[in-house]
C-alpha cells in the first residue's frame, strides 16, 4: 500500500514541475518593467539599474528561474505591498477559513447530489429523473456569485434567517482558541456550543450556495454511472438470484457506481475552488480568495502569485488524494498498479 | 430511430430530417435556438433601440424600482438598468465568442497535430495540456488576467487559455482514430502531403464533433468572463457588462434594492443556460451516442 502511495506520488510529480513553472512564467511577464514598478514612478535610471540588479532581474532566465525555486523551497513567497506581511504567513493564516468553507460546500452537495442522482437512475422517467436533470442543467448555468446574492436577499433581508453577509463570525463573538482553524470544529473541542451556533448562522448560506453550484456535475455522473452499472449483467444475475431490490441497488450496484463518482471529484474541485474565490467576495469571507481579490486590485503582485501557487499545489494535492481513495475503494486499480 | 434514412435518402436530407425530429422531439432545443437568435439580435442592434442611454445618469431618479419607464429600474447613480443590460449584451458576446474562436483554432489545430502525428508532438501538446488542467481552471485565468494586465484582450486571452486542453484532447482523439482511415490512405496514395492531409482530409471531419464543443463551452466562457469582471478586472465601470453590473448591485443587495444585480444576472444566466442547451441539442445531432 506505501509502495503505491509512493508510487502516486511520482505520477504528481510533473503536475507540480509544470505549476512551478508556469507561476514563474506569470511572474515574469508582468505588464511592464517590474524593476520600475518597484523602484516607483520618480525613481531614477540609476534607481531602476540597481533595483533590476537588486531583484536579480539582469540574470539570464534560467538562474532566475532557480533563484525563484530557491525562494519556494524555503518558503518565500514575497511579502504584500498592502499587508506588509510575508505572502506565505497571510495565506497561511487565511486558508483555513477557505477550507471549511469548501469542505462544507462540498459535503452538503455530495449529501444532497449522490441521492437525488441514485433515486433518478433507479426510478428513470420519474419525476425525480426529471428534477435531475432540471439541477443538473440549471445548476451549470447559474453564475454562483448571483445565486450567492440571491440567496442573500432572500434568507438576509426578506426572511431573516441569515445574517448579514460580512465573514466568519459576528463581531460580537471572539475566534475559538485555534485548533484546525476550522471554527466550527473548534468551537465544538473547546465545548463553546453558542460560538459553534454563531460559526454555523454565518457559514451555511455561502456553504450552500457553493454546493449549489457543484451539485450539478455530481448528480449527472451519479446518474450515469448507476445507470451504466444497473444495465450490467451482475447486477441482473443478482436480480435474477431473488435479493431484495434494496440489497442490489445499495450493495451491488451502488459501490460500483461509486467509481466514477469519485473521479469526477477532481473535477468538482477545480471549480470549487475557483467558485470560492466568488461566493468569498460575495460573503466577505475572510479567505485566501478575498486575499488575492484585494491584492489583485491594488496591483499588489506577490500575494496574486502566491494564491495561484497555492491554489495549485493545493489542487495537485486534492487530486492525488482522490487518486490514493480510489485505490482504496477499488481492489481491481489496486492490483494493476 | 424511426427517422433512419430508408436508403433512398441522401445524407444531406437524413441530417435535416434527423435535425427536425431533435426541434420536435425536444421542444427545448428548439427555444434554446430562439433564444440564441434573440441574444445574437440583441448584440447586433441592441444599441439602436433602447430608449435611454445607458451611460446617463440621472441623480434624482437613482434607486428607483422597475416602473413603466425603468422597466428594470435605475442604479445608485440614476442609469436604467435596461439599457445597460441590453448594451451590455454585445460586450459579452463579443468577449465569448472571440475566445471560443481563439480556442477553436489554437486548441484544435495542437489537437489535430498531436493526434495525427504522435510522437513527440503528442507528448508535447499533452504535457501543455496537462500543466492547465493541474490548475483549478478559474484561478488559472486571474492569474494571467493579473500578470498580462487588466485589460478585456486579455480576459478573452486567458479564457481561451483555460479551455485549450478540452478543445485539444477532442481533437486529438478524433484525429487519433482517422490517421490510417481509408480516405487518408486515399489521399496519401494520391501523393498530398501530411499536412494538406491534415487540413483538407482530417480536420473537416471532425469539424460536427469541435462545433458541439464550441457550444458546450461558449457558456463556460461567458460565466468565466462575468466572474473575472464581478471581481473587478477587465472591464472597468461606467462600461455596461453583466459581470460588472452584478458587482454594482451586490453592495444593495443587503438594503434591499434587488434590481440593480438581479436583472444583468438573471440575463447572464439565461445567455449561460440557452448555450448549454444549444450544446445539448447538438450533441444529440451530431453525435446520438452519447446522450444523457
Amino acid at each position: 500500500m506505501l509502495k503505491q502511495i509512493a508510487g502516486r506520488l511520482a505520477t504528481a510529480l510533473p503536475s507540480l514541475v509544470g505549476v512551478v513553472i508556469v507561476t514563474f512564467l506569470l511572474t515574469r511577464v508582468l505588464p511592464g518593467d517590474a524593476a520600475a514598478y518597484f523602484a516607483g514612478p520618480a525613481a531614477t535610471p540609476e534607481a531602476v539599474a540597481q533595483i533590476r540588479a537588486q531583484l536579480g532581474l539582469d540574470q539570464p532566465l534560467i538562474v532566475q528561474f532557480l533563484a525563484y525555486v530557491k525562494d519556494l523551497a524555503t518558503g518565500n513567497l514575497g511579502t504584500s505591498l498592502t499587508t506588509g506581511q510575508p505572502v506565505l504567513d497571510d495565506i497561511r493564516a487565511r486558508l483555513p477559513a477557505s477550507a471549511e468553507l469548501t469542505l462544507l460546500g462540498l459535503l452538503i452537495s455530495v449529501a444532497v447530489a449522490v441521492p437525488l442522482g441514485v433515486l433518478a437512475a433507479v426510478r428513470q422517467g420519474s419525476w425525480i429523473d426529471h428534477l435531475c436533470r432540471v439541477v443538473a442543467t440549471a445548476g451549470v448555468s447559474l453564475p454562483v456569485f448571483f445565486t450567492g446574492l440571491l440567496l442573500v436577499y432572500v434568507f438576509y433581508f426578506k426572511l431573516g434567517w441569515a445574517p448579514a453577509p460580512l465573514g466568519r463570525l459576528d463581531f460580537f463573538y471572539s475566534a475559538p482558541p485555534t485548533l484546525t482553524g476550522f471554527y466550527l470544529v473548534d468551537s465544538l473541542a473547546a465545548g463553546e456550543f453558542e460560538l459553534f451556533r454563531a460559526a454555523w448562522s454565518q457559514i451555511w448560506l455561502p456553504a450552500v450556495t457553493l454546493a449549489i453550484f457543484s451539485l450539478a456535475p455530481i448528480t449527472r455522473m451519479t446518474r450515469a454511472s448507476m445507470l451504466s452499472v444497473l444495465a450490467a449483467d451482475f447486477v441482473r444475475t443478482a436480480r435474477a438470484s431473488g435479493l431484495k431490490p434494496s440489497k442490489v441497488v445499495m450493495g451491488y450496484a451502488f459501490r460500483n457506481a461509486l467509481l466514477p463518482v469519485i473521479t469526477t471529484l477532481g473535477m468538482v474541485f477545480s471549480f470549487l475552488l475557483g467558485a470560492n474565490v466568488l461566493v468569498e467576495k460575495v460573503f466577505a469571507w475572510p479567505g485566501i480568495g478575498s486575499y488575492a481579490i484585494e491584492a489583485l486590485i491594488t496591483s499588489d503582485f506577490a500575494p496574486v502569485q502566491g494564491f495561484v501557487l497555492a491554489m495549485a499545489v493545493l489542487y495537485v494535492l486534492l487530486n492525488l488524494a482522490i487518486d490514493i481513495l480510489y485505490g482504496l475503494v477499488d481492489p481491481r486499480v489496486r492490483l494493476d498498479a | 430511430m424511426s427517422l433512419a434514412s430508408t436508403g433512398t435518402t441522401s445524407a444531406r436530407e437524413g441530417l435535416l430530417a434527423h435535425a427536425r425530429h431533435i426541434v420536435t422531439e425536444n421542444p427545448v432545443t428548439g427555444l434554446a435556438f430562439g433564444l440564441f437568435a434573440l441574444f445574437v439580435l440583441t448584440a447586433l442592434i441592441g444599441h439602436l433601440i433602447v430608449p435611454i442611454d445607458p451611460l446617463v445618469s440621472d441623480t434624482a431618479a437613482a434607486l428607483q424600482p422597475p416602473s413603466a419607464r425603468h422597466w428594470f429600474g435605475t442604479d445608485q447613480l440614476g442609469r436604467d438598468i435596461f439599457a445597460r443590460v441590453v448594451v451590455a449584451t454585445r460586450l459579452d458576446m463579443v468577449i465569448a465568442i472571440s475566445s471560443v474562436a481563439l480556442v477553436f483554432f489554437a486548441g484544435g489545430l495542437a489537437g489535430l497535430a498531436a493526434g495525427y502525428f504522435g510522437g513527440w508532438t503528442d507528448r508535447i501538446i499533452g504535457r501543455i495540456c496537462d500543466t492547465i488542467m493541474a490548475f483549478p481552471l478559474f484561478v488559472l485565468a486571474m492569474g494571467i488576467v493579473a500578470a498580462l494586465g487588466n485589460t478585456v484582450t486579455n480576459i478573452v486571452i486567458a479564457t481561451a487559455i483555460i479551455n485549450f486542453p478540452l478543445y485539444a484532447r477532442v481533437a486529438r482523439a478524433e484525429a487519433n482514430i482517422r490517421r490510417e482511415a481509408g480516405f487518408v490512405q486515399a489521399a496519401r496514395l494520391c501523393g498530398n502531403s501530411e499536412i494538406r492531409i491534415l487540413l483538407t482530409q482530417v480536420a473537416p471531419n471532425i469539424l460536427p464533433i469541435m462545433m458541439v464543443q464550441v457550444s458546450l463551452t461558449m457558456g463556460y466562457a461567458i460565466l468565466n468572463a462575468a466572474g473575472l469582471s464581478f471581481i473587478g478586472l477587465g472591464v472597468r465601470p461606467p462600461t455596461p457588462e453583466w459581470g460588472i453590473m452584478v458587482a454594482e448591485g451586490a453592495s444593495f443587495i443587503v438594503s434591499g434594492e434587488w434590481w440593480i444585480a438581479f436583472f444583468p444576472g438573471v440575463t447572464l444566466m439565461l445567455a449561460v443556460f440557452c448555450f448549454n442547451l444549444l450544446g445539448d441539442g447538438l450533441r444529440d445531432l451530431v453525435d446520438p451516442q452519447r446522450r444523457l
